[in-house]
């Protein structure tokens, strides 16, 4: 019998350098970095001595797993158990309503200090601003309801099969032609699902021997469908349009192998439209203008920002001006504006033959839920205006209203609030760590709903809270919610800006 | 010998000493005692000197200037992001008008369905249509938020503990897509560095998962328990670190690439003896095999709990969308913070998850419907089994039948050609509705293609007669 020595647990270290610009942008001093820092070493201390106690104490007991490496090593989930778990209310909330602008949270409670939640059958009522209905579809519609119940009598839930096979209903090539006609371009194709769109259609249109430049902040969809192709990919710093335009001109210079210059068989530049940790837009037209002079492809995310900017809804091209033409790849999903569930690519018509012949998401996943599809197309008619009201273009100002107003009070409150003009996403920063269950738990005895975000979805130092302004807010609830914000921020110290009282008090 | 080769070095050596010290004996500079060795160290410190003051050598480069660059820039071509468009790839499925149940219609005309892996017949259920309205009215189509943030309706808890209670393990976890499922829980638990075993017949998303988790990557002969084995015993006898890491063998309990049925009672065997653990995808098992349908475990007659991972889409029999995973209590709370299908994507849309229960309620209460299901199987085995220039090649109990030909043209292509003359033909003249296989280009399978049918509970005997006689007819004319 082989005696073990208890191996001290190994600890991971996260990437905590944060880039100068992103620094600027989120007014990041050293006191707060270092203070902030100072809190994950304590966490970490404290994590590594009880690893290491629980290590003393099952040494002695017999190993359970016999030959097998244990599913999960001690330093992969580290940050689970000893970080995550203590804040664990603060995420994953049930609801049991509607996802729309006030939302029943069920109270959940514990018996072992937060490492199981168990649901009860109490709910509060709180003010949602944290889900992405940014149009208000997410409840039922007057006119969108109705029409999806007819579709899913008539097609019911699912068509049990591929779009190639048999999952393709009237419903679906409708939604692909007015998706098209929405975006501006010739074609387009639709899946169930967003992150499976950009994970198989990347590797279809880029594969070896080709180079993928991507933003430094782009979504995990994004990444892992590059990862998928087996294309070189190459990072350029978030929203740089100057540095992209460098990375382009030594990429092609170097070619695909430092010795023999091999060219690359062509390039693909992604961006999102809105990034949504931030809330900021991409430089789209310095961007289209630099892909068009060195001949690189671009494909632009517009997870966030379809139907909810831009004058008519048509997303981000619309709001800065550019044309959809320019754009080789347009990707979207349904999730955010519409209130339902999916993705689309739109392209020219012969990118899209191609997809349809050679995605294998297309070929093999199940299709779409007519009744979703139904709800996505009566939502865009809605918004359009083509049924018959202009109820579309009362939401679309809303939305823009709302999150002006809602922005430019917290920033004369003194937060420190990320994200541009007409963005429905912003963020104001947190820094610390012990802030962020402080400033859930708080919100949410006052009745409002926040999501809050750390590590690993933002940077170690930069943890946030993220509000999404949606047009089913009115005006009373975007002043509650200020209420609530302002004084649970004061007693957390987010305020870290000088605030503007006279001006908030002429609001007022 | 040795004393006479002394004598010699120390002459030697008296006379250097005599040379190095004779002009400078007895000299002294600034009261510092000048010796021979004091000359050797300056004439290196000078020496040094020397060659600091020269200019370094670097190689002959010309930096491009941004002329050349900009020259570079213009000459570079880049392949056009699709490849020329041919006739085949301009072929459109039909376009179906009505639900995709049994019975469906097609360009105004009812056609018998044999396209949609609806088992059980659940499509055009009533009680499940009703489950989903109320969700709707309640909840909305769409769930809008990932789990973490406010996505999670107590509707997806609810369906979890369903599946977990029906499958008799202690959690499962959902996901919002069939397909997506496999290729995140695949990396959730394999890094780099792991070994993964798999079969050769698996379809494009474990194959997707297995790329992305950056493993090693074993494949074994489609089915083939005995390639397994060896297999197994080459990377357990070569690999001393072999304890250390974590080995999986990755298999498909029904492969949709061919419809036959992995053994899983071998399996457990060899993986008990090699330490190996078992992820298992039952997307086309779970309420298909088994007495009450619950899928190749409860076939096999294998307790639940030998399997560590259990994966299946739910757009199959179930007849709804999304997915789930489960296994130990360990294996599914990992997931929740490390999978990101899971964590990056928004989650099932509510009225879903609610037909997802539903579906589930009424296996339980209705096992009758596996023996109308198996029935209707063997009924087609029966009717296919003397069509000209095509054999069945499918386990007799896969809902899923496979048509191969019997004589190959040679080439994927041309094969897959001939059997879409067949199912066009058999579509536009006799109103049936079959498909052939489908491959990407992203594929790696290299199983042979050929014809699917899926069999439902809810086809009748007319149906399956009627597929039969036409393939028979079509076949005769085409395949000649």
């Amino acid at each position: 019998m082989t005696v073990l020595l208890p191996i001290p647990p190994l600890v991971p270290i996260p990437p905590i350098a944060v880039p100068g610009e992103v620094r600027r942008m989120v007014r990041l001093t050293y006191l707060t970095a270092l203070t902030t820092l100072l809190g994950y070493v304590v966490f970490f201390v404290f994590g590594f001595l009880r690893d290491l106690f629980r290590e003393l104490l099952n040494w002695s007991k017999s190993d359970d797993l016999r030959g097998y490496a244990p599913i999960c090593p001690p330093f992969e989930d580290f940050y689970t158990r000893r970080i995550y778990h203590r804040i664990q209310d603060c995420f994953a909330r049930p609801i049991a309503s509607a996802p729309d602008a006030w939302i029943d949270v069920v109270e959940r409670y514990s018996n072992d200090n937060n490492k199981t939640l168990h649901r009860t059958s109490t709910a509060s009522r709180c003010l949602n601003l944290g889900s992405y209905n940014y149009l208000g579809f997410a409840a039922g519609d007057e006119y969108c309801t109705p029409r999806v119940i007819e579709s899913l009598k008539k097609y019911a839930p699912t068509a049990c099969s591929a779009r190639a096979d048999a999952g393709t209903t009237r419903l679906h090539v409708e939604l692909e032609d007015l998706i098209a006609r929405f975006v501006g371009k010739p074609a387009a194709i639709t899946f169930g699902m967003g992150y499976v769109t950009n994970s198989s259609i990347i590797p279809v249109l880029v594969g070896e021997g080709g180079l993928i430049i991507s933003d430094s902040f782009n979504h995990n969809s994004i990444v892992s469908g590059a990862r998928a192709s087996g294309a070189t990919v190459h990072v350029f710093r978030h929203n740089s349009p100057s540095h992209l335009e460098e990375v382009l001109r030594e990429q092609i210079v170097k070619g695909r192998q430092p010795g023999t210059h091999r060219p690359w068989r062509k390039i693909l530049v992604i961006v999102e439209g809105i990034y949504s940790m931030e809330g900021e837009f991409c430089k789209l037209p310095e961007i289209v203008a630099i892909c068009k002079k060195y001949k690189a492809y671009i494909y632009l995310d517009e997870a966030h920002s379809i139907g909810a900017v831009g004058k008519s809804g048509r997303g981000v091209c619309e709001l800065l001006g550019v044309d959809p033409a320019d754009i080789d790849i347009m990707m979207g999903t349904f999730t955010k504006s519409f209130g339902s569930c999916g993705g689309y690519i739109a392209a020219s018509e012969e990118i899209i033959r191609y997809l349809k012949h050679a995605c294998p998401a297309h070929l093999y996943a199940t299709s779409m839920s007519p009744a979703a599809v139904q709800q996505v197309i009566s939502a865009i008619k809605v918004v359009l205006g083509e049924d018959g009201s202009n109820r579309g273009a009362k939401k679309l100002a809303q939305i823009r209203e709302g999150s002006n107003y809602f922005r430019s009070e917290l920033k004369k409150m003194g937060f420190v609030v990320l994200g541009d003009n007409d963005s429905p996403v912003m963020a104001i920063m947190l820094y610390n760590l012990a802030k962020l269950p402080a400033f859930s738990r708080a919100c949410l005895r006052q009745n409002v709903a926040v999501v809050t975000v750390g590590y690993p979805a933002t940077p170690v130092l930069l943890a946030r809270a993220r509000i999404c302004i949606s047009a089913s807010h009115t005006r009373e609830d975007l002043i509650k919610g200020l209420k609530v914000i302002s004084e649970v921020g004061g007693l957390v110290g987010a305020k870290c800006l000088p605030a503007e009282p006279e001006k908030a008090k002429k609001m007022d | 010998m040795a004393s006479a080769v002394m004598n010699m070095i120390t002459a030697a050596l008296d006379w250097v000493t005599v040379i190095f010290d004779a002009p400078l004996a007895r000299a002294v500079v600034f009261g510092v005692h000048i010796d021979g060795h004091l000359v050797v160290e300056v004439l290196l410190v000078a020496v040094i000197l020397f060659q600091l003051t020269r200019k370094s050598y670097k190689p002959p480069k010309k930096p491009l200037t941004e002329k050349e660059i900009d020259d570079l820039c213009e000459e570079w071509v880049p392949e056009p992001l699709h490849p020329p468009i041919t006739e085949e790839m301009k072929a459109e499925p039909p376009i179906l008008e009505s639900a995709a149940g049994p019975h469906t219609v097609i360009d105004g005309k009812e056609v018998v369905n044999f396209a949609s892996a609806n088992y059980l017949g659940l499509l055009g259920n009533e009680k499940i249509a009703d489950s989903c309205i109320s969700s709707l009215e309640k909840y909305g189509v769409g769930s809008c938020g990932p789990r973490g943030f406010y996505g999670t309706i107590d509707v997806h808890l609810d369906c979890e503990t369903r599946i977990a209670k029906f499958m008799g393990t202690p959690d499962s976890i959902l996901y919002s897509y069939g397909i997506s499922t496999i290729f995140s829980v695949i990396p959730a638990f394999c890094k780099k560095g792991d070994i993964i075993v798999v079969d050769e017949g698996v379809h494009w998303g474990v194959q997707n998962g297995l790329y992305l988790s950056r493993s090693t990557v074993v494949y074994f002969k489609h089915n083939d328990m005995a390639s397994l084995e060896s297999t197994l015993e080459k990377l357990t006898r070569e690999n001393k670190r072999a304890e250390k890491i974590r080995r999986y063998i990755v298999v498909e309990a029904i492969y949709q690439n061919s419809g036959q049925i992995a053994p899983l009672n071998e399996i457990v065997r060899l993986k008990e003896k090699y330490r190996f653990r078992v992820i298992l995808d039952e997307s086309h098992s779970f309420g298909v095999l088994g007495n009450s349908g619950r899928g190749l475990a409860e076939y096999y007659g294998v307790p639940i709990e030998k399997i560590d991972i259990i994966t299946a889409g739910m757009g199959n029999a179930l007849a709804t969308d999304g997915g789930f995973c489960t296994g130990s209590v360990r294996v599914v709370d990992h997931q929740r913070l490390s999978s990101s299908g899971y964590v990056f994507s928004a989650s099932l849309p509510p009225y879903l998850a609610s037909a997802a229960i539903s579906a589930v309620n009424y296996l339980e209460d209705n096992p009758s419907v596996l023996t109308q299901l198996r029935s209707n199987i063997d009924l087609l085995w029966k009717g296919l089994s003397d069509i000209p220039g095509l054999a069945i090649a499918s386990h007799p109990l896969s809902p899923i039948v496979y048509l191969k030909l019997k004589k190959s043209t040679g080439s994927s292509k041309s094969d897959l050609e001939l059997l879409n003359v067949i199912t066009d033909r058999v579509l536009k003249e006799d109103s049936v509705f079959i498909v052939s296989t489908k491959r990407s280009v992203l594929d790696k399978c290299r199983l042979p293609v050929g014809i699917r049918l899926f069999v439902s509970a809810g086809h009748s005997e007319t149906d399956i007669h009627k597929v039969c006689d036409s393939l028979r007819r079509v076949a005769a004319l085409v395949l000649v």
